[in-house]
């Protein structure tokens, strides 16, 4: 076990822990740069999935589980930035510009949405988002003159400083576009997480009235985690229409919203990290299914990896509420403090219900 | 004339969306969490009872199939309760709220395991009987369905309000700990409640499937159920009914005189409306919250 001897203010809040906490995550950064070279194209092109998953869990985890305000909608902001990729790239906007743009919009959409939003609290926001994500489908069919409507519409290859990258052609080069992102996201998301704003989404999480009692502008903070949640929501949408090459509104059906939702809290909730745990049970967990169930029959099951994915995500809501990341830090610290580990180290309160309806 | 008979039909539907919004309002009134799960467990017990009563399957006769049915749902409901959801006792709203999404995905897949995802229709007494009054045409189903919704949402109420379980239930959402300390037995109650709901999903699914085909995925009708709850201000079991009534008939209407695309939108947006207005629906119970 290494302790750490806080001597600056700075220690709290620096990125890195120390050296070697650095190392670990240069090696997986250099690991995943180098992965074109180990997966084959199949593989990578599920990598991307990952990839671009984790980058909507990260959206969703600034407000879900930073923020305390759970969205069961966020595929609307898929959508958002989606949609608008695509028709700032047939507008012929550089690549550059267009993603960040297509999340800026989605962003916008988010803060205009927040404005309702703010007064609910709990079960009224995740069910007024769920009613804003079945909404978003229709709107996405009404707006046909630039979504396409039920046909859809089409993307082609975009350049990004000279090169042109597609899915399918140079799966590597939209691999390490993908990754680029995913780094410059995480990076910003690592350091918001540090900074005041960030501190004041958590405070308002853990209780939105002591945070108040602090002098947090609640509103003001709720708003702007609406506005990074669907940015951020926004540029993976962005990447996903790349992805997806051709598409239309069944790709944002509600349930995509929700399995986002369900893929946080499986990764475990409040941490960056989950978000790309969750992220990769979801692009990897179907790929396992069909393997282990060819061994047992050849008949295609429908549903089967959804209800898998049910299951898994029952499993760890009632075994371990914190996640997958919550798992993979419990190990840690056990072998950290190996042999010192004590059984009730991470016993959590027991508390009891009380009603918020006062009649 | 047709505005009536418009009427007539949102009315019949709207009490469906009231019958599972009432298995909302039932296990949020006695322990103040949401099952999302409540729209694919009335989508279960539609196809408990089509299993029991088509002819196809067990042939039983379908006034003996509902009694079991309801019976076997209540028993599925005290056990997802006892095996599953007790084990987040004093936990967070918002982990019931995922729980129960999966328990939802869970038994859409196993019911579509079992079932197929074809959509089947129920076999009822009182399928494509009609009633007509001066021309007016009043489905026997529609009949029904009004009916027994009625009649559920009194009892229901008059359970809360007058019957002893019904009291111990309102003490236990109230303050756990407190009731607990009167003698409440919290956990059974809670595995009552659970029961409760289950039956209440099974006859709301009967219902449903009197009046159309069913197949797993219609479990997402919850969604526009959530609406009438909502409407209803989620804690009042009257609320629930009314609130099911206003989306019922709305949607009719919207889809005749709206524009079209626009209709399937105005469940939703009226919901919005409310919440927008009134966040904690029109018939709220919050007053303060404490930190």
């Amino acid at each position: 076990m290494r302790i750490h001897f806080k001597t600056k203010y700075d220690d709290d809040i620096n990125l890195f822990e120390d050296g070697r906490k650095l190392f670990w995550y240069v090696l997986l950064v250099v690991l995943a740069i180098l992965l074109p070279f180990i997966f084959d194209e199949y593989l990578l092109g599920e990598a991307v999935n990952v990839l671009i998953w984790a980058i909507a869990g990260m959206g969703l985890m600034i407000l879900a589980g930073h923020t305390g305000q759970a969205s069961l909608g966020h595929g609307a902001f898929l959508a958002c930035g989606a949609y608008m990729e695509v028709w700032l790239q047939n507008k012929g906007v550089p690549f550059v510009l267009s993603l960040p743009l297509a999340g800026l919009f989605a962003g916008i959409v988010g803060a205009i949405i927040a404005i309702p939003a703010l007064k609910m609290s709990g079960i009224y926001l995740a069910i007024a988002t769920l009613a804003m994500g079945v909404i978003a489908e229709d709107v996405i069919i009404l707006l046909e003159p630039y979504t396409g409507g039920i046909d859809g519409v089409y993307v082609e290859a975009f350049t990004l400083f000279g090169v042109e990258i597609d899915r399918y052609v140079s799966p590597d080069k939209f691999y390490w576009t993908c990754l680029g992102v995913v780094i410059i996201v995480t990076f910003g998301y690592a350091n918001l997480l540090r900074s005041s704003t960030g501190r004041a989404f958590m405070a308002i999480r853990d209780s939105e009235i002591s945070a108040r009692a602090m002098g947090i502008n609640v509103a003001r903070f709720k708003t702007i985690s609406f506005g990074l949640s669907c940015f951020v929501t926004g540029i993976a949408g962005g990447l996903l229409a790349h992805y997806m090459g051709a598409f239309n509104y069944e790709a944002f059906l509600i349930l995509i919203s929700i399995q986002l939702l369900l893929m946080i809290v499986v990764g475990g909730m409040g941490s960056i990290h989950g978000a790309f745990f969750g992220a990769a049970v979801v692009g990897f967990l179907p790929q396992l299914v069909t393997i282990v169930r060819e061994t047992v029959t050849t008949v295609a099951i429908p549903g089967l990896d959804m209800g898998i994915f049910a299951l898994i995500l029952i499993t760890i809501i009632v075994v371990e509420p914190t996640g997958l990341y919550g798992r993979w830090m419990k190990t840690r610290i056990w072998f950290e403090l190996f042999p010192l580990a004590r059984k009730d180290m991470f016993r959590r309160n027991k508390s009891y219900l009380k009603t918020e309806r006062m009649k | 004339m047709e505005v009536v008979q418009l009427l007539l039909g949102g009315i019949a539907s709207g009490c469906i969306y009231g019958l599972i919004a009432l298995g909302f309002v039932l296990i949020y009134k006695a322990t103040e969490s949401v099952n999302f799960a409540q729209g694919d467990m009335m989508m279960l017990g539609a196809f408990i009872t089509l299993q029991l009563t088509n002819t196809d399957y067990w042939n039983l006769p379908f006034w003996a199939a509902v009694p079991l049915a309801i019976a076997i749902m209540a028993v599925i409901g005290y056990g997802l309760e006892a095996l599953v959801i007790r084990k987040l006792f004093g936990q967070p709203q918002f982990a019931v709220v995922i729980l129960t999404i999966a328990i939802g995905f869970v038994l859409r897949f196993i019911a579509g395991f079992i079932w197929g995802h074809q959509p089947q229709s129920l076999e009822t007494p009182f399928t494509g009987i009609n009633l007509r009054f001066s021309g007016l045409v009043i489905g026997l189903d529609e009949v029904f369905v009004i009916g027994v919704t009625l009649v559920l949402t009194l009892g229901l109420y008059l359970f809360f309000a007058k019957t002893k379980l019904g009291i111990a239930m309102q003490a236990a959402s109230q303050n756990q700990l407190a009731a607990y300390y009167m003698g409440v037995p919290v956990k059974l109650i809670n595995g009552i409640i659970w029961a409760m709901a289950g039956g209440i999903a099974a006859v709301a699914g009967v219902m449903f499937a009197a009046r159309g085909a069913i197949d797993p995925s219609m479990g997402l009708l919850g969604i526009k159920a959530f609406a009438a709850a909502v409407i209803g201000g989620f804690g009042s079991l009257p609320g629930a009914l009314i609130g099911g009534l206003i989306i019922g008939i709305i949607e009719p209407f919207a889809a005749r005189y709206g524009a079209p695309g626009y209709s399937q939108i105005a469940p939703y947006a009226l919901m919005l409306l409310v919440l927008v207005l009134r966040p904690n629906g029109l018939f709220s119970q919050v007053q303060s919250k404490k930190v």
